[in-house]
């Protein structure tokens, strides 16, 4: 699978509060959390944003709460992948679970900015930077979690396993 | 076996004689958790599973984060948890006022719910608290919790660890809240990503259970899957008071790691060098020493939370405002975690002690710390609070503050209305 679009780049530590702050909680419908998502950080990603397009950050994306919610809103706002150099661990988790493509690459990361057009191709492996003409080697998914992913998701995975 | 603490449970509840970091394995769960947030999603995806729970009673749900309930939607997810617990006739539900009712992470260690060698997982990223009493506990998602309520499994990759050696005793007035707070100024917030920490060191025994309980509360402010404590007679002498039927049954397992056990790294901290410390916004890594910042001016003070809501953070608030007055611009909140903590505390008399210092004192409730209710804060205002996060916006705007620390910093820069020592007051 190949995805693209434009670039929105963040810095270390993007934690959960500002991808969708608490008081936003109160449900758990994609539809609703997307109109939030990142604001406290950068009030017009929800207008900018488009399907397909990409969130590149840095360290420990994802920080902080076990929210679900989070991956939930940065998909449904239709980012099509998170390039970090790495992710929280519960973010991580949750990510797969909810199918939220992630991916880390320190090179990447710091050859991509904010604006570029770049590609990604997740049964390579590769980042392409269609802009600036770069390409990257992304850390490619582990086994297990390619099992989860080729059950359909955790629910499914576990459905088969209990 | 070269095998840490952490990773010597892991391998218990998979079955196995021995685990390596880096390995997966499906892990036998004593417990999972959910609240108010998180379990409404985790019912939904449940339903979806066949909607059964693997074990009534090793089922934990309790509403905390929006009670009691700010509104209408909220009402509704406390609602669909509710329902769901009667339906199921899940045990341990705690409804609000129930005496076992709080926050999630006071209530679990305190009700007898967590014994060393559990393992335990819970839709809440502070589940790390209980590793406290020697258990193997982390936070995840809804959608693993929804799978563990429904298998009693999930799966792990097994981690490395970072070893913290404490040594020496604390200082007067510094808690475990200073040391945590410390630790992750020294290694970062990202210093033990996807890591378990693991606390020894002669220094372990000067810590009390609260000590510990909210040190391991916070490691996940430093990336951590979990922190972890070695089982001793203070983890004894709690266990009896808590759990005496668990506790003489022997039911429960304590680890040690192998004398060759293998440490990603090594951190050594001497307890009598420790300060009273805060974390200044917006990272919990940002730490000062308290007296290096104190001309920095507050709008309101929270003493509370599953960081910093237990009897002795109660106690010890009331022992610095006793026969003081809050600051006439200072709002102070205090949150005692459970209804058994509100109840001693009123029986002692401490919450006659904030009443008269011009405190205000609310019932059990996460609410500020994640801006939710109960003390959000405007645009500009700056917060010292006991609770464990200073991201931006998490307690109110985006251009409000917070100031992490202990309730002793707390307490005093109450009555000082800026960031204060309890030698300034007392």
């Amino acid at each position: 699978m190949k995805v693209s679009g434009k670039v929105f780049k963040y810095g270390d530590n993007i934690d959960t509060d500002v991808i969708i702050p608490a008081r936003f909680l109160t449900t758990a419908d994609p539809e609703l959390l997307k109109v939030h998502c990142m604001e406290d950080l950068d009030s017009n990603f929800v207008n900018e944003v488009s399907q397909g397009d990409i969130i590149v950050a840095g360290k420990n994306f994802g920080c902080g709460s076990s929210r679900e919610h989070a991956p939930v809103a940065i998909k449904a706002s239709g980012i099509s992948c998170v390039i970090a150099e790495d992710f929280a661990r519960i973010f991580y988790r949750n990510s797969i679970n909810m199918g939220l493509p992630i991916l880390e690459c320190k090179e990447a990361v710091e050859g991509i900015d904010k604006g570029d057009e770049v590609e990604v191709d997740f049964e390579e492996g590769l980042i392409v930077d269609k802009t600036k003409d770069l390409v990257f080697k992304a850390k490619p998914f582990p086994p297990f979690i390619q099992k989860i992913i080729d059950a359909g998701g955790l629910v499914e995975y576990t459905k088969g396993n209990a | 076996m070269e095998m840490t603490m952490t990773q010597k449970i892991l391998a218990y509840h998979a079955g196995l004689d021995e685990v390596h970091d880096g390995d997966l394995i499906e892990a036998r769960l004593d417990m999972v958790l959910g609240n108010d947030v998180t379990a409404p999603p985790a019912i939904e995806i449940l339903g979806k599973m066949g909607g059964e729970v693997f074990d009534k009673d090793k089922v934990c749900l309790v509403p905390d984060h929006f009670t009691p309930n700010k509104d209408i939607k909220s009402a509704e997810l406390s609602k669909c948890m509710r329902c769901f617990a009667r339906e199921k006739n899940i045990s341990k539900y705690y409804e609000l006022g129930d005496e076992g009712h709080g926050i999630e992470h006071v209530i679990i260690p305190d009700n007898g719910l967590v014994f060393p060698g559990d393992a335990i997982i819970g839709a809440d990223s502070h589940t790390c608290t209980y590793g406290a009493l020697g258990a193997f506990a982390t936070g995840v998602g809804s959608t693993d919790l929804a799978c563990a309520m429904a298998s009693g499994k999930t799966w792990f990759k097994v981690p490395e660890a970072v070893k913290v050696v404490l040594t020496g005793k604390k200082n007067e007035y510094v808690t475990g809240k200073d040391i945590i707070l410390h630790l992750i100024g020294l290694i970062g917030v990202d210093g033990a990503l996807y890591k378990s920490i693991e606390f020894t060191g002669d220094g372990v025994h000067d810590l009390t259970m609260e000590d510990r309980l909210t040190i391991c509360n916070m490691a996940i402010e430093a990336g951590g899957k979990n922190g972890i404590f070695p089982v001793d007679e203070v983890t004894l002498a709690f266990m009896d008071k808590v759990n005496q039927e668990r506790f003489t049954s022997g039911e429960y397992k304590a680890f040690v790691p192998d004398d060759d056990a293998v440490y990603s790294r090594t951190v050594e901290i001497d307890l009598s060098e420790v300060p009273l410390t805060v974390a200044l916004p917006h990272l919990p890594s940002n730490t000062k020493k308290a007296e290096d910042v104190k001309d920095m001016k507050i709008d309101q003070v929270v003493i509370g939370s599953c960081t910093n809501g237990r009897i002795s953070d109660i106690r010890m608030a009331a022992s610095i405002l006793k026969g003081k007055k809050v600051n006439p611009n200072i709002r102070c909140i205090i949150i005692p975690g459970s209804r058994k903590v509100y109840k001693t505390a009123l029986n002692e008399g401490l919450l006659n002690i904030f009443e008269e210092a011009g405190c205000v004192i609310s019932t059990p409730t996460c609410g500020p710390c994640l801006g939710a209710h109960m003390g959000v804060l405007a645009s500009g205002e700056r917060c010292v609070s006991t609770t464990n996060r200073n991201f931006v916006g998490i307690m109110g705007d985006k251009d409000s503050e917070i100031i992490l620390s202990g309730v002793p910093v707390a307490a005093a820069s109450a009555i000082l209305g800026r960031v204060a020592t309890p030698k300034e007051v007392l």
